[in-house]
């Protein structure tokens, strides 16, 4: 089999080694990519499709151009979703930051029993649900409920009618958000543990007092922790949707006491899966999806000024 | 650094030692100190996290009467009755002539009084003011709430089909993320990296924007009402636990596979014999998230499930709710028999749970 024209006659093989490993690689992605395009990027188009578009699935789509966005910027409701989506976030994110955050710090130490602590803390997020909605609908409940008898016991104070209350509505969704703030906690306690102890060991021989060591150690080294929740944590806030239609639904009134609670996703809803609007819903799944990519980008870049990333070259050391 | 601290005076060494001594103990009194208010804190927090779940229990137990109390007492128990002249009255702990006696309160009376009797003596009255006296209240439990809560309608269909969706698409989705994750891991191929990017990207992807078009999709090829929708997607794996689990495979030695391949194994065999048992932990870390993910699931079962008989927990749940609201204690039951499979799988897997969220979460 010994050629003497070597080179000349060599062809190279089609199966090279990196071809052979590339069509390996495809080979053990390709559930992942057949699911992108038929679950993800194939529905994203169609959706985009259909927002400019009147659909009610039985009929095929007409289209309409720009009226269904036209419509949604004149229709009273579709702000009034965006305001109680944006009221809810602008509550629910710093408070579960702050409580979170807090929690972390607190089981971050050595006290005895940390690991059922944790546990404890974390039960609530293993539970979220309909079940959990329908708890805290009684715990709420002015007449029969938990809540109200314990506050003028403890405290004095007359309890409001919360989920019956307009008012008082929101409130009680981000009481019942905080009971749940555990999936937080326990993301910002891995980005605790992931701080050097040399930092801290370091900070303590120049004398920095326990305040100056959260401030200038701790704070900076679980800023891209922050950065996470903050993103993850406004997607979620539009996303929002068992709890108040559970509760809604039990009271006979989905997104009331007077719309305070008609969140964002909840209205989206209504037009796919009861107006069968499909076309005005897409409309909206996209301005969904504008607003997400507007917010994650106005984060991102604000990230610049405090999100602190190790390794990275700085003029300030 | 105020005023300088008056001290006996002592040689040089001694004295060094003494400060030394002093302040390591005021360090130690100081750490002790905090320890003790962060377990102080923290068990004022466990009270908040606890009280609702025991509320929902202790509901699931009371009957109609016990409901109507309020303030609800945090565990089922009724007031106490006792018959007297045929007619059941409540019974109280009485003070009088400095004993105390079990009465029954027959008659109320204006301002607060009323009339008291000894149930075996009901002829001698005593008049007493109410208030004063301690109604008497025992224990009672009515467990017979959770076979009628769960006969009232069909919830053990609606179980076996939230444990086909939930196990189903466990198995779905651990076989097409473990292989995804092996594939970004181990492999170098043109394009590969920016297709990690999308995959990551699709994380923040609001599910909405695919939700319709995806219901258009499952109505044509008739799987809507049925529980192909929920089962079949997972199959294609997600960016959420391919990334853990790639974080997970990244840290198996590069040799382990080297040695395979020297012994004669292709990719496959690799991914199977070598791989697979060796990220078992970051597989069932990520097979207990998907439990308990698709088991509270909500919003898809309501969107794809029309028929009754087809519905998972969590709708059944729902609309049990919405259909008999006042029947507190029997949602309340259903409620709980929904969260003890999450609670019990939770403590199981308490470890890997937080070990394993806390090591990978989401450092790079």
């Amino acid at each position: 089999m010994a050629t003497k024209s070597g080179a000349s006659s060599y062809r190279k093989p089609f199966w090279t080694m990196s071809r052979r490993e590339a069509a390996w690689a495809y080979f053990f992605i390709s559930p992942w990519i057949i699911g992108f395009v038929v679950l993800t990027a194939g529905p994203m188009l169609s959706s985009l499709y259909f927002s400019f578009t009147k659909y009610n699935i039985l009929d095929s789509p007409g289209w309409l151009g720009l009226a269904n966005y036209r419509n949604l910027f004149r229709d009273p409701l579709f702000w009034t979703s965006l305001k109680v989506t944006v009221y809810f976030a602008s509550l629910a994110l710093p408070l579960g930051l702050i409580v979170g955050f807090f929690l972390a710090l607190l089981l971050n130490q050595k006290i005895p029993g940390v690991n059922l602590w944790r546990t404890l803390y974390y039960l609530p997020s293993v539970i979220a649900g309909v079940a959990v909605a329908l708890m805290w609908m009684r715990i709420f409940n002015a007449r029969i409920g938990l809540l109200n008898p314990m506050l003028d016991k403890l405290f004095g104070i007359k309890g409001p009618g919360w989920l019956q209350d307009p008012d008082w509505a929101m409130p009680a969704l981000v009481i019942m958000s905080l009971w749940g703030v555990g999936g937080n906690m326990i993301i910002y306690l891995a980005g605790l543990q992931g701080v050097p102890t040399a930092l801290y060991d370091a900070a303590k021989v120049d004398g920095a007092s326990l305040w100056q060591r959260f401030r200038h150690v701790t704070l900076p080294m679980v800023t891209p922790v922050i950065f996470y929740n903050l993103v993850m944590g406004l997607i979620w806030a539009f996303q929002y949707f068992t709890e108040v239609y559970v509760i809604g639904s039990a009271n006979a009134n989905v997104g009331g006491p007077a719309r305070a609670t008609l969140f964002y996703n909840l209205y989206l809803y209504q037009n796919a899966f009861k107006f069968f609007d499909m076309g005005y819903a897409s409309a909206m799944a996209w301005i969904l999806l504008l607003i997400v990519l507007v917010l994650t980008t106005v984060v991102f870049r604000s990230s610049e000024f405090w999100v602190y990333y190790e390794g990275e070259l700085r003029g300030r050391g | 650094m105020t005023a300088p601290t008056r001290r006996p005076q002592m040689t040089g060494r001694q004295s060094q030692v003494a400060v030394r001594r002093s302040r390591f103990a005021s360090i130690k009194v100081q750490e002790l100190l905090g320890k003790a208010i962060t377990t102080l804190i923290l068990a004022a927090g466990a009270v908040i996290i606890l009280v609702p779940l025991v509320f929902m229990v202790s509901t699931s137990l009371k009957d109609r009467n016990q409901l109507r109390r309020s303030p609800p007492p945090l565990i089922p128990i009724e007031y106490t009755m006792v018959e007297v002249n045929g007619k059941e009255e409540p019974l109280y702990e009485v003070t009088v002539e400095g004993a105390t006696r079990q009465m029954a309160l027959i008659k109320n009376l204006p301002e607060g009084r009323g009339v008291f009797v000894e149930p075996a003596n009901p002829d001698q009255t005593y008049e007493l003011v109410i208030a004063d006296q301690k109604q008497m209240e025992h224990w009672e439990a009515h467990w017979e709430n959770y076979p009628e809560a769960l006969t009232s309608v069909p919830f053990d269909k609606y179980l076996i089909n939230t444990c086909i969706v939930t196990f189903v698409g466990m198995a779905g989705m651990l076989l097409s993320c473990t292989m995804v994750a092996y594939g970004f891991s181990r492999f170098r191929a043109p394009w590969l990296n920016v297709l990690f990017m999308v995959l990551l990207s699709t994380i923040m992807l609001p599910g909405q924007v695919r939700l319709i078009p995806m219901y258009v999709l499952f109505n044509k090829i008739g799987w809507v009402d049925t529980l192909l929708p929920l089962i079949v997607p997972a199959f294609f794996a997600n960016a959420y636990d391919v990334f853990f689990l790639r974080q997970f495979i990244m840290t198996i030695p590069l040799e382990m596979d080297d040695a395979a391949r020297i012994d004669g194994a292709n990719p496959i065999q690799t991914f199977l014999y070598v791989i697979l048992p060796q990220a078992r932990p970051a597989i069932v870390a990520v097979a207990i998230l998907h439990f308990i993910w698709a088991w509270n699931d909500f919003y898809e079962p309501l969107i794809y499930l029309h028929s009754r008989e087809k519905w998972t927990v969590a709708v059944g749940l729902q609309t049990f709710s919405a259909l008999y609201s006042v029947n507190t204690h029997l949602i309340m039951a259903a409620s709980t028999v929904m969260v003890i499979p999450c609670i019990i799988v939770f403590f199981f897997s308490q470890r890997v749970f937080t070990q394993g969220i806390v090591m990978t979460g989401i450092k790079g």
